[in-house]
């Protein structure tokens, strides 16, 4: 895959034929939880966006300008959490100071993404798969897109089916699931499209 | 007295709070890895490690640990076992731990393990938290195990890589794509509520 596929190729594969979410199944802990409904969805979508674009650029700084010539590779679990950490950390702080009214949309969303493995999956994947630092970025925004888009639909599904008749064994995490199946079936009808391992 | 009480965490790991199909915890790995039965296994093994290595840790620094930069610690601990399963994997069994990918490093955000140094270890002292540690992580093992033990057996007609069903068997494709995935789980879960009501319907809602 070295450099064989363009920046924009990336985003569009990233949103969806390889979404990270129904492919990957990255990012599911908070997805089965916030999905209910599609305004907190949405919310929760855009602050992982932002997070995933900014800390897979990061991220690929950190890996090549320091673990690599320090040949601390191994070392890249910790190194990249606690990127992660601290940038939300710091984004939290930015916008509890300068915009209230982002803090209000975001902040509540903001702890919950340290620990969203969507994140720490883009960081992992982008250095298994020898991305260059374009690529890279493109494929955190593409994959923070891709997610937002899956959580919605979900979220949009989720509020629907509060009225439809479910069997009652099968309320909440069973018929999300089986949605989602049915989510990532038809996401498999884009995979023709382009070929991305 | 204490072998009872390392009966009942275990009982409670396995079943009553199965961090799979009771509490929806680490579902993102439950669906990655189980394709294959024998890359279930090793991630099942890998995270019964990881969650009572690090149940251990937490436990034994719990008096030392400041509450506010808790999470942070846990955190890192929890890296530092994912770090030696990576590289024990890396050394030992290559074609697995290729096959598992970033996964492997997922197990850090695998809530289950967080959970478990937040709610038990953290107020516990070593030996219950060992047996919590392995109590849950063998709770998810086994869900994952009976996931991919159809997923495997419909996907390829193979257990573990033998066959186990008659030659002409057509493949079910997809249960071994993504889709099949969610399709097992949420029936495995589906079954199990039915079958099994929990007990209390306390908590609101669903």
């Amino acid at each position: 895959m070295e450099g064989g596929l363009s920046a924009p190729v990336i985003l569009f594969a990233a949103i969806f034929t390889n979404n990270i979410l129904l492919t990957n199944f990255l990012g599911m802990c908070s997805f089965l939880a916030i999905s209910r409904e599609i305004n907190s969805a949405l919310g929760l979508g855009m602050a992982v966006t932002f997070v995933m674009t900014c800390t897979s650029a990061l991220n690929y700084l950190v890996y090549y300008y320091v673990l690599v010539p320090l040949d601390l590779v191994t070392f890249r679990y910790i190194v990249f959490i606690i990127v992660i950490a601290a940038f939300v950390q710091l984004v939290e702080m930015v916008i509890e100071r300068f915009s209230p009214l982002l803090y209000v949309v975001l902040g509540v969303f903001l702890p919950l993404i340290t620990v969203n493995c969507a994140i720490l999956g883009v960081g992992l994947f982008m250095i298994i798969r020898n991305y260059t630092f374009v690529q890279s970025v493109a494929y955190g925004f593409g994959g923070g897109v891709g997610w937002t888009l899956a959580i919605t639909a979900l979220g949009g599904m989720r509020e629907r089916l509060s009225k439809a008749p479910v069997p009652e064994a099968l309320h909440g995490p069973g018929i999300t699931l089986i949605i989602a199946g049915l989510m990532a079936l038809s996401f498999m009808g884009f995979s023709g499209m382009i070929q991305m391992q | 007295m204490a072998q009872m009480k390392t009966r009942q965490i275990f009982h409670r790991g396995l079943w009553e709070e199965n961090p799979v199909f009771r509490q929806i915890l680490g579902i993102c790995s439950a669906l990655a890895v189980t394709n294959l039965l024998v890359n279930t296994l090793i991630m099942g093994l890998s995270l019964i490690f990881v969650t009572a290595m690090s149940g251990v840790t937490v436990s034994l620094l719990r008096n030392m640990t400041p509450a506010r930069i808790r999470m942070m610690v846990q955190v890192l601990i929890i890296a530092s076992y994912v770090i030696i399963v990576d590289v024990v994997l890396k050394a030992f069994l290559p074609d697995v731990s290729r096959a598992l990918g970033p996964y492997v490093g997922l197990i850090i955000t695998n809530c289950i393990i967080m959970g478990r140094c937040e709610g038990f270890a953290r107020s516990n002292p070593v030996w219950p938290s060992f047996v919590d540690g392995v109590a849950s992580g063998a709770g998810y093992a086994v869900v994952l195990l009976t996931v991919a033990f159809f997923r495997e057996l419909l996907g390829f007609g193979t257990v573990f890589g033998f066959p186990a069903l008659p030659g002409d068997w057509t493949r079910w494709t997809i249960m071994v794509m993504p889709p099949g995935a969610f399709f097992v789980l949420g029936t495995i879960i589906w079954c199990i509520t039915y079958l099994w009501p929990k007990q209390q319907k306390a908590k609101a809602g669903k």
